[in-house]
């Protein structure tokens, strides 16, 4: 038993006996089945196992205080109508846009933060991190930390260009195939189908291997793969607006289609529509990710996240976590996307209206 | 005087409060009510007057985004306010039932009726699986609905309305329990349905002496139906009164009101003498189907300027189909559409656009036919800024011109959305969008009967207004016959995609009527409680399962 185990009991016991006091129920059982929990581990894993409890604790409680001063950061800088709507959003879906949102910084202002050059070799192979690398060099000598802040610009921005590129081809289709319909419909459905049912990956290394790995083709590849799913989503959620009698209103006031499309159903079919953009970006990312890994997405020198990964892969047979370094950065990004559309999900399916 | 014994259910000083805006706002302010067994009650008001929360709550039960705030619910000695849910979850079913205004959505589309059905007395244990399906059975025949046998193995959608409704209140009565709560049962279907459902349900609470309560908009049904009625505005009791009393010698002025809604008539215009005026829309002989099944049959009719011509008959009759004709959405099969006598071509797509903006349309539905992203404004400002080419400060003058002729303030509701609005509000912007384009001929697609009466009443007054400042002429689609008598000029009656009459309205309305027309009329609920009972008496009690299929 040292002051520390003493301090971590007292805390937790403490807390939860004010939680109790004020009538805070659900802290309560948060913090006493907490201590529970810590009674078992505790004697299991001994102040060890106390400690990194208490550091997890410590960066969930930052975490959720950073998100929680960015949501009001937010909610103070936006104008009204948005700062509504931003106070409605849970703490995660403010972790996630302060994620993106340093994930943005990082990847525009990459030169200025970036110690090195994303190709300059400046040490041996693998050295360690010092005062001047702050996470080491990489298999030749490169600057890992500059790496990953110039990759952040690289693949987030590819996967940003190929989602957008899928998405407008994919709602353009969605939507003139519902508002137009007939043989229309039918011939993009059924193209749809047919690009659904290769299987990706399969399909792109394909493409690649064929066509050669500049940019333009990755970007085009990977639009190609993911419009069809854009396009089921846009004609479906058109479909059910399309039938709605304003829609007859306006065709019977001899309304052209583009007048259709973008006045009458779009404004109607964002929600979802903003929503399925944030999947399909984690779904691109981690594709151009995976093909990067593979040898076949971005070309060295590039620093790119995906390649970085498998080119110092050999590092973890020594026990070194380097290599991680910028899989968990593809994972945080892919986790706070997904926070961020959990919540636009949730406004647009009309839960909130209860 | 009924025994206190036999009181079933006692609330008093109900409260109940409802969340808006992150703030608990009270719905229900104080409502007494008390219903002896075998009473039926009749619950009126307009919407929003809380009618439907005080009948879900005499359940014991409040909505999402509801609570009981105060008061006591007593059911038969049993304090349901502070019931613990799962005695209440015992009560609701077999003891209270609770019929729905829609059937067709209230009954799952993926189980047959009988299992729906039989699925509370098994639960509760009250039948075997066998004795409940012939117990149902047996319900169904008593409602005397068509092959009872049989009817309950089929699927929701394989049912009429008027039957599906009726198979709901059958399948209340499955635990014969004490009370029923009907809400607003027959507001979703034709006056010739709308017969066989009330003469059920009155039956079937005679046979067993259940208590009922009953909630409607409507005065002249709740007056076959209830003993007592009580008058309900935005959650507060006006007056409470048996029926009869409440008819003669209604006390409150809002209740006046109420009744006095029906009474707007407006003397009944008369075709243009000269041989040689040409109608503004001739339908002529035309013929429509969606794919093979024909839905027109050699339909035939004119609409003068200036002039009002109801289209009247019950649901697939083909009135919104010859609409849908007019308008160049379905081309007709067969026959042609003449517009100030010249034949428009059959798809709206090959219209130009000076013949698309002199006929508008007006639709029942506002909810759905306004944009609900799009500004008022806009929705106004489109078809003038589309048809004449307005701008800028032009086009703000002719909105708020607009939203001035149809009654609402141009400074409040320029940059509102739909979703803002209520119900007849929308309606008025509706309204505003046919006028927009200068019309000279207005389709009225049921504009009235989303709306609550005295609501109806203001709308209709506004097109009757309307029409005699623009010379405007209404093709104006109704099943309901009181707006008939109050707007039209001329009636055409439609049954089974047939014209089976059509004439001046002073015409239709004095006999000898065809015998559909007949049937219509004669069905229209009166405000005589004794209505029901004579006309069952004349027409026989075995019509009522025939009423459907003549």
């Amino acid at each position: 038993m040292n002051s520390f185990v003493i301090g971590y009991y007292a805390l937790l016991i403490g807390a939860s006996c004010l939680a109790a006091y004020f009538k805070q129920r659900q802290i309560f059982l948060l913090i006493f089945s907490l201590t529970l929990v810590s009674f078992v581990t505790g004697i299991v894993g001994g102040a060890p196992a106390l400690r990194s409890i208490t550091i997890a604790a410590g960066l969930l409680a930052l975490a959720a205080g950073v998100s929680y001063a960015f949501r009001e950061f937010l909610i103070i800088i936006a104008p009204d109508g948005v700062a509504k709507e931003l106070r409605t959003a849970p703490l995660t879906a403010a972790f996630g846009m302060f994620v993106i949102f340093t994930y943005a910084i990082a990847g525009i202002f990459a030169p200025v933060i970036a110690p090195f050059g994303e190709a300059e070799v400046i040490s041996s192979a693998f050295a360690p991190a010092d005062e001047n690398m702050l996470l080491g060099a990489d298999q030749l000598g490169r600057d890992m930390f500059s790496r990953i802040i110039y990759g952040a610009r690289n693949t987030v921005g590819l996967a940003l260009v190929a989602t957008s590129l899928a998405f407008i081809a994919g709602a353009l289709a969605g939507l003139l195939a519902a508002t137009k319909g007939g043989w229309f419909d039918q011939f993009m459905g059924r193209l749809a189908d047919v690009i659904m049912s290769i299987p990706s990956l399969i399909f792109a290394l394909l493409i690649l291997s064929i066509f050669g790995t500049s940019l333009f083709v990755i970007v085009i590849v990977v639009a190609l793969i993911y419009s069809p799913r854009v396009f089921r989503l846009t004609r479906a959620v058109a479909g059910n607006v399309v039938v709605m009698d304003y829609i007859e209103a306006a065709k019977l006031r001899g309304e052209g289609t583009w007048y259709l499309i973008r006045k009458e159903i779009l404004p109607n079919s964002t929600a979802p529509l903003v929503a399925e953009f944030g999947l399909e970006f984690c779904f691109v990312f981690l594709l151009i990710a995976g093909l990067s890994f593979l040898g076949l997405g971005i070309q060295p020198p590039t620093a790119d996240w995906g390649s970085m990964v498998r080119e110092n892969a050999t590092l973890i047979s020594f026990g070194e976590l380097t290599p991680l370094i910028p899989a968990a950065a593809i994972a945080l990004l892919t986790v706070a996307v997904n926070f961020v559309v959990d919540w636009m999900l949730f406004r647009s399916s009309g839960l909130k209206e209860v | 005087m009924v025994p206190k014994k036999d009181v079933l259910l006692q609330i008093k000083d109900l409260r109940i409060e409802g969340y808006s805006d992150e703030n608990w706002i009270e719905i229900v302010h104080g409502v007494d009510l008390t219903l002896h067994k075998g009473e039926v009650l009749g619950l009126i008001g307009e919407s929003g007057a809380g009618k439907s929360t005080i009948g879900l709550a005499a359940m014991g039960f409040a909505r999402d985004g509801c609570r009981i705030s105060g008061g006591s619910i007593e059911f038969d000695g049993m304090e349901l306010t502070t019931t613990p849910e799962s005695d209440l979850r015992a009560l609701r079913g077999s003891r209270i039932a609770y019929v729905a205004q829609s059937a067709a959505a209230s009954f799952n589309p993926a189980h047959r009726i009988i299992d729906q059905h039989t699925e509370a007395p098994i639960q509760y244990r009250i039948q075997k699986r066998v004795e409940a399906q012939e117990d149902a059975m047996e319900l169904y025949h008593r409602l005397r609905l068509p092959n009872p046998d049989e009817i309950g193995f089929r699927y929701p959608h394989q049912v009429s309305g008027g039957q599906l409704q009726r198979a709901m209140t059958a399948m209340a009565m499955a635990c014969r329990p004490d009370l029923i709560i009907f809400d607003e049962p027959t507001t979703a279907l034709d006056v010739t349905t709308q017969i066989e459902v009330l003469a059920a349900i009155r039956d079937i609470v005679d046979q067993f002496n259940t208590a009922a309560i009953y909630i409607t908009h409507d005065l002249a049904v709740v007056a076959q139906m209830a003993d007592t009625i009580k008058v309900l505005l935005k959650g507060e009791e006006v007056e409470e009164a048996p029926t009869e009393q409440m008819l003669d010698a209604p006390s409150e002025d809002y209740t006046k009101s109420l009744w006095a809604v029906r009474s707007f008539k407006r003397p009944q215009k008369e075709r243009p003498a000269a041989a040689d005026a040409v109608p503004i829309v001739s339908v002529k002989n035309v013929d429509a189907a969606y794919g093979k099944i024909q839905v027109l049959d050699d339909v035939s009719f004119d609409i003068y300027a200036g002039m009002t011509v109801a289209v009247v008959g019950e649901s697939g009759s083909g009135k919104s189909t010859t609409a849908r004709c007019i308008t160049g959405l379905l081309p007709p099969t067969k026959g042609e559409i003449l517009f100030n006598g010249e034949a428009l071509p059959p798809r709206y797509q090959d219209r130009s656009k000076d013949q698309l903006r002199q006929a508008q349309m007006i639709y029942q539905m506002a909810d759905t036919a306004l944009n609900p992203k799009i500004r008022i404004s806009e929705i106004i400002g489109r078809p003038a800024q589309f048809y004449g080419g307005l701008r800028g400060a032009e086009l703000k003058n002719r909105v708020d011109e607009l939203l001035d002729l149809i009654e609402l303030d141009p400074a409040k509701f320029y940059n509102r959305f739909p979703p803002e609005l209520s119900g007849g509000q929308k309606q008025r912007i509706g309204i505003a969008r046919a006028l927009a384009a200068e019309p000279t001929f207005i389709i009225c697609d049921e504009v009235t009967s989303a709306l609550d009466q005295l609501v109806a009443e203001g709308i209709l007054k506004l097109l009757d207004k309307l029409q005699q400042d623009l010379n405007l002429a209404y093709m104006f689609i109704t099943h309901d016959l009181a707006t008939v008598r109050s707007i039209a000029d001329e009636v055409v009656v439609m049954q089974r995609g047939k014209v089976v009459e059509q004439g001046p309205k002073e015409k239709m309305f004095t006999p000898p009527h065809h015998p559909y027309t007949d049937l219509l009329l004669s069905s229209v609920p009166e405000m005589d409680p004794n209505w029901l009972t004579t006309l069952l008496e004349e027409r026989g009690t075995d019509s009522i399962g025939e009423a459907a299929n003549v």
